[in-house]
């Protein structure tokens, strides 16, 4: 099932489009070179030589753009219901679409949480209005995220939702997680799990370190996180479960998820790029809009050791946790603050500039980590292999730009690349077959 | 200087310029009138979401002294209690155009958010657990004044460490004055990393005889129910600075309120090693040069629009 399919969003007619001249890679499908990408009715029909004579397409100079495999986020905050002065379904799918972005998942710590099959309904309606990229809906794990009974999980995976998660807080009690495990394999749908024993967290703001000795603030020690995610990989190894460890942050905790994979536990997990590219060395400034989030930032081995874990596929993929924030939420003291930054508009062009270009990573293995959120939970991954749904990511590597500067497609401007000058961006997305997003300035050539 | 948020912001003769200053005020104070026309016209506004006796007193006298118009705020009966956002609050006060605002708050980074907001130069009186640079500076005015110089000496700050923001502040500026700095406590009220401050770390009062200067913290009782600490009594047992522990050759110094029997035993307050009363005094003064050195002096004395403002600054001594 294609990921217009799987997921909801506007429909319209599939695009007829050919980008003239790309750079095509897409490193899963084994395709690197330069090609005429043919898509009709939403479809790659075919990649063909530069400059065959196509009837009724639109064409888009792409000489010197590159064509990849539209992403895939797994994480992030459409704040619907509730929360809609941050975001919501139609802002953050565009920021999703000015991402590179062809799916996304929603989290379901919205207020009211998605916790009933009509929530999840009710959600995948609005999506269908005002989604233009696909969006799949996660529903709690527990009622309330009160972590104390599960939801009606069959009900609700019946009703549409991709997967479940309590995302924001963790499942305290071992129990629970254990009856959720149990109740997965009468309906599917993995389980994303925010990893964080609240006992040891308590008050803490940023990671428990030399910085946060310096600046007096409450921490949160790595600890917090990997005992929790070694506790969970042992419940879903004893009850043959499906997890999905969120926003790694800690060396220990790569190593966790390394150990759960060597045993054979069905287990995946996700990066994000705020905690590939920064530590906690940036939370010295006291700027909680761009530097407070939770997990917090680390240190810079355990930005090194999320780094090596990209590169050995320990870490699945890449997710950006997008949270959006209003600004009267982040300009407050750091400790006030809320929780979270935006990440889809910046992703792919924050790490290329971060990671690619000093030659930490290869461009290849960030192309695939960009798109690897989709098969945790059972999802097409994007590809450019003839025959796929249009779901491409065409971008300009040489173009340089000041994240902020012309605003932000999301409803919330708390981006921790803020002010940053990034190279790289994103010029045109299709998104289940549909063109989801052009940039403004991004001319295009219009043959007769 | 524009505003003094941290000690991690000056250096060594950025502090000793305002402890250059706080002897000259040292001088007035011992006049009959002790009353400097040097503020005059101009507004100091004291805004104190935490209780506080000594800093709050200490910069609201000052800027008497000084004959600025003082504003006096606390969070208790104020707008903050109608839920009134800092943003808000700062905007309000900047409207009656304060040369300065000097203010303490639960949480880091207050001043220096506020900082970003007014044209005021901002005293951060203690943000969080993080600063109060003030207090650094006026211990430091004290140590100075008894031992001349800080170079080499040793000092051990002793307790509460992961608590407090005079910890902190201290570390910061003993540290750049020259001394060396042992920070002392149980485990659980250390914070990891803090020696890469510079500083050495300790869990016992065993080596307390290498100290030149004992810096004792207060504790909260709250500690033992957090389990920071199993019992008051267990941490006196250990950590308390008593007459057996302090030698005669020691100095021994604690920011305020004491905790008679916890973190120093009655007989060591009251003795003449304490420098506590000359602490108290020397807070004025301190405050007093923080908020000159602030608004009178140098050239990069912010500029306002009021013409009065502009007028030169009287020098210290010419009565009011």
């Amino acid at each position: 099932m294609s990921l217009a399919e799987a997921l909801d969003m506007r429909s319209s007619a599939g695009a007829e489009v050919v980008l003239r001249g790309a750079t095509v890679l897409d490193p899963v499908a084994g395709i690197d070179g330069v090609h005429d990408v043919v898509v009709r009715a939403g479809r790659i029909e075919e990649l063909v030589a530069p400059g065959a004579k196509l009837d009724g397409l639109e064409e888009v100079d792409a000489e010197g753009l590159h064509a990849f495999p539209a992403f895939f986020d797994p994480h992030v905050h459409l704040r619907t219901p509730g929360h809609e002065h941050k975001e919501d379904l139609e802002t953050g799918s565009r920021s999703a679409a000015a991402g590179g972005y062809c799916g996304i998942l929603a989290m379901a710590n919205t207020d009211p949480t998605v916790s009933t099959p009509a929530d999840v309904e009710a959600l995948r309606e609005a999506a269908r209005e005002a989604a233009c990229v696909p969006v799949g809906f996660l529903a709690t794990v527990t009622r309330g995220m009160e972590g104390e009974e599960l939801t009606e999980m069959g009900a609700i995976r019946d009703a549409g939702a991709t997967g479940f998660s309590d995302d924001g807080l963790p499942i305290r009690s071992a129990r629970v997680l254990r009856r959720a495990l149990q109740y997965q394999r009468l309906c599917g749908g993995t389980i994303a799990l925010h990893e964080e024993d609240p006992e040891l967290s308590g008050d803490g703001v940023m990671h428990e370190g030399p910085v946060s000795a310096a600046l007096g603030l409450a921490g949160i020690p790595s600890v917090s996180e990997s005992t929790m995610i070694a506790r969970d990989a042992a419940l879903a190894g004893y009850e043959e479960g499906r997890i999905h460890v969120q926003h790694l942050s800690a060396v220990e905790s790569v190593e966790a998820v390394r150990a759960a994979k060597a045993a054979g536990v069905q287990i995946s997990c996700e990066a994000s790029p705020h905690h590939l590219c920064l530590t906690d060395e940036e939370v010295r400034s006291l700027d909680p809009r761009r530097f407070k989030m939770n997990p917090p930032l680390r240190s810079e081995s355990d930005r090194q050791a999320l780094i090596e874990g990209l590169r050995d596929g320990t870490v699945d993929c890449i997710a950006t946790d997008h949270a959006p924030h209003a600004a009267e939420e982040k300009e407050v003291p750091f400790e006030q603050a809320a929780m979270g930054v935006t990440g889809l508009e910046t992703a792919f062009a924050a790490l290329h500039t971060e990671l690619v270009l000093p030659g930490t990573i290869e461009l290849g293995l960030l192309v695939e980590r960009m798109a690897g959120g989709a098969a945790p939970f059972d999802l097409e991954r994007p590809s450019l292999a003839p025959g796929s749904e249009a779901n491409v990511a065409l971008c300009d590597l040489g173009a340089e730009w000041t994240v902020g500067e012309d605003g932000y497609e999301s409803r919330s401007a708390n981006s921790w690349c803020a002010g940053r000058k990034l190279t790289g961006r994103v010029v045109m997305t299709l998104a289940g077959g549909q063109v989801a997003y052009r940039l403004r300035s991004f001319s295009l050539g219009v043959a007769a | 200087m524009r505003h003094l948020l941290a000690i991690e912001d000056l250096d060594r003769d950025g502090i000793e310029a305002i402890l250059d200053r706080a002897e000259s005020f040292a001088e007035v104070g011992r006049r009959d009138i002790k009353k400097v026309p040097t503020l005059r016209g101009r507004t100091v506004v004291s805004l104190f979401y935490e209780s506080s006796t000594r800093t709050s007193a200490s910069f609201e006298l000052a800027a008497k002294r000084l004959s600025a118009d003082l504003i006096s705020l606390k969070a208790a009966g104020s707008s903050v209690d109608k839920g009134e956002s800092l943003k808000d609050t700062c905007a309000t006060l900047s409207a009656y155009d304060p040369a300065a605002i000097v203010i303490r708050h639960p949480y880091a980074g207050a001043a220096q958010l506020v900082a970003g907001w007014t044209e005021a130069a901002v005293v951060n009186a203690g943000d969080g657990k993080h600063e109060h640079p003030s207090q650094a500076l006026l211990d430091l005015f004290t140590l100075r004044r008894r031992l001349e110089s800080l170079d080499g000496v040793r000092i051990w700050i002793v307790g509460d460490v992961l608590h407090s923001r005079v910890a902190r502040s201290n570390l910061i500026g003993f540290q750049a004055m020259g001394a060396e700095v042992t920070v002392c406590g149980p485990p659980a009220l250390i914070p990891r990393g803090i020696e890469q401050l510079g500083c050495t770390v300790s869990h016992s009062l065993e080596r307390l005889g290498e100290a030149d200067v004992v810096y004792a913290l207060r504790l909260q009782k709250e500690r033992m129910a957090e389990s920071f600490i199993p019992s008051i009594r267990e941490y006196a047992a250990r950590f308390q600075i008593d007459s057996r522990r302090l030698g005669p050759r020691q100095l021994l110094m604690h920011p305020g309120p004491v905790n008679r029997g916890v973190e120093l035993s009655g007989e060591v307050i009251d003795s003449p090693q304490s420098l506590m009363t000359e602490q108290v005094a020397s807070g004025l003064v301190v405050r007093m040069a923080i908020l000159y050195e602030l608004l009178a002096a140098g050239p990069e004395r912010p500029v306002h629009a009021a013409g009065e403002h502009e007028a030169s600054p009287t020098p210290i001594g010419q009565p009011a």
